[in-house]
């Protein structure tokens, strides 16, 4: 599905600035994982996803979707397979054009010169009823009067209104308060379980990081170091995960955010 | 003041007035809703009265328009490509492109700086013939202009609506977003560039073809004026439909040009023109500003206030 093959990326190299950010990563993504990935801050976690959607290109190495080299393909390219949520849900829609406009525009249904389509505002109608936010009878409504609970939950729905062969979740519930955190997360496995996607997830909660998905990744300054699933994951606990770091990366884990919410 | 002079006065106001409004709504296209504030405008517009002028001088008042606005059409596209492509900031591309447009414009003319259209046929000398023996023939400028306005404005809510329409606006609202759709935001900027130079260079040709004779110095400090007849048409429409926002940008190039054509009538010289439309730029785009940062400042007077009472 995706293969990450001896991936690097340095930042400012040659300066005092040098970061190194990611290390010969290497990685096999299988037809329908749903891996988390946790790790602690500046570990690599959204350096990775930046160069797997195409934000920056890596140094070296290369990144194979789907049989295809993508290693140098333009991020608008990518994104015809590669569906993204940040944290921020203010990146994820345009704030002064209508939640139909939006939709729109993510479908890409129909010639440059259309307009929306009858039958395209019933399908957005019919999918944003999914979301039980009341969104399907506010189409009109530029989206910059959402919540941001409501405006990630349609930032989710463009995304996956064609299904990409990959969805990246970049902390994509972080910013919202537990009970919309809560329903976001449900929409999200309810999505990915229909389309049947293949989905990486960042995330700072080590108990939703074992909760979801299939497969778990650890990171730290730039490097996987640790890869779980299957029975072994099943038999892990949060306490093993952090004992776990402790031992693989030589110190306790420095994120604040991911301790508190053990 | 009586009556019997003011009233051509206010028809040559709206007459210029709507002219422009086709630059103003170029500018509703690029800065409203591409947010690029796009300064080639100026030479953009000469370009479209030098070269439908030239166009004109063969006979082809009709041909005249579509070469302006293919020609405004190219400049468009160049200044986006410097921007997209070339890595120029975008103030500075305008600005580059309106430089070289000085020359190019000149070139056209044939090295001379000024250009003559007299007894050539004009879209409005035609339309004078035309509407001779009608009760509206003291109109017919006025219908000419209303009607290119018109269409201008019927094309713009159109288009604006279409995918590529909803792709302008997103490039100017979230690129992040237009990218994650699968769109190249720099296309869209490149393609909307050029239509919104199509119509700067429209309402050149036409101010060129109703002036009859103009210089080199005919569009300097259009894209000011612009500018503040677009700040005056978003003060009255600004949170309304595409449509209604696009009538209310005309509504405001007028009320502009109106406004304008009174002051004069009270002495105030000609020249002041592009001051006044510094002045109101400023105002218009300061005020708000302001306004927003006026309780900061009382907070800030009365904390300092108090600690000069103790």
């Amino acid at each position: 599905m995706l293969q990450l093959i001896g991936v690097n990326k340095v930042f400012n190299a040659g300066t005092v600035n040098e970061k190194v950010a990611l290390t010969d990563i290497n990685l096999d993504v299988k037809p329908g994982d749903f891996i988390t990935i946790i790790g602690s801050n500046g570990a690599g976690k959204s350096t990775l996803f930046n160069m797997i959607s195409g934000y920056f290109y890596s140094d070296s190495g290369n990144i194979i979707l789907d049989g295809k080299d993508i290693t140098l393909l333009p991020e608008h390219i990518r994104a015809k397979s590669i569906g993204r949520l940040f944290q921020d849900p203010m990146l994820g829609s345009a704030p002064g054009m209508t939640i139909e406009e939006n939709l729109a525009l993510a479908a890409g249904h129909g010639g440059w010169f259309s307009h929306i389509s009858k039958k395209d505002k019933s399908l957005f109608r019919e999918k944003l009823a999914l979301l039980d936010m009341g969104l399907e009878d506010r189409m009109k409504q530029p989206v910059g009067l959402l919540s941001g609970g409501q405006r990630q939950a349609l930032t989710l729905l463009m995304a996956t209104m064609n299904p990409p062969k990959l969805l990246l979740l970049d902390e994509h519930t972080a910013a919202l308060d537990p009970a919309t955190a809560d329903k976001v997360m449900e929409i999200t496995k309810n999505v990915v379980e229909e389309e049947n996607l293949t989905c990486m997830m960042i995330t700072h909660n080590m108990g939703a990081a074992l909760e979801f998905g299939n497969r778990t990744i650890m990171m730290d300054s730039g490097k996987i170091i640790l890869d779980i699933e299957g029975e072994t994951r099943e038999k892990c606990t949060v306490d093993d995960l952090l004992n776990e770091f402790k031992q693989r990366a030589g110190e306790s884990l420095d994120n604040d955010r991911m301790l508190l919410s053990k | 003041m009586d009556m019997s002079s003011i009233l051509p006065l206010l028809q040559n106001a709206t007459e210029l007035g709507l002219i422009c409004s086709l630059t103003v709504l170029a500018l509703y296209l690029s800065y409203s809703m591409l947010n690029v504030c796009d300064l080639s405008t100026d030479g953009c517009y000469t370009l479209g009265a030098v070269v439908g002028g030239m166009v004109v001088l063969q006979g082809h008042p009709y041909l005249a328009i579509l070469a302006a606005m293919g020609a405004g059409i190219l400049s468009g596209l160049l200044t986006a490509f410097l921007q997209t492509y070339m890595g120029i900031d975008s103030l500075l591309a305008g600005i580059i492109v309106n430089t070289g447009l000085w020359s190019i414009n000149i070139h056209i003319m044939g090295g001379k700086s000024l250009l003559n259209l007299f007894g050539k046929d004009t879209v409005f000398s035609i339309a004078k013939n035309a509407f001779k023996d009608t009760p509206v023939h003291e109109y017919s400028n006025l219908i000419v202009i209303a009607g290119f306005v018109i269409l201008a404005v019927i094309f713009l809510s159109l288009f604006l609506k279409t995918r590529l329409g909803l792709a302008i606006r997103a490039t100017g609202n979230n690129p992040a977003m237009v990218k994650s759709s699968s769109i190249n935001p720099a296309i869209i900027t490149i393609i909307g560039l050029g239509v919104a130079n199509a119509f700067t260079a429209l309402s050149g040709c036409l101010m060129g073809q109703s002036l009859k004779s103009f210089d080199i110095n005919i569009g300097t400090g259009m894209v000011t004026i612009a500018l503040a007849s677009l700040l005056i048409g978003h003060t009255f429409f600004g949170k309304r439909s595409i449509t209604t926002r696009a009538i209310g940008v005309v509504i405001g190039s007028v009320i502009f040009r109106l406004v304008y054509a009174l002051a004069l009538r009270m002495d105030i010289p000609s020249y002041m023109l592009r001051l006044v439309s510094s002045v109101i730029v400023i105002i218009f785009i300061a005020v708000p500003y302001l306004k927003k940062q006026f309780p900061l400042l009382t907070r800030r007077m009365s904390v300092a206030s108090k600690r000069r009472a103790k």
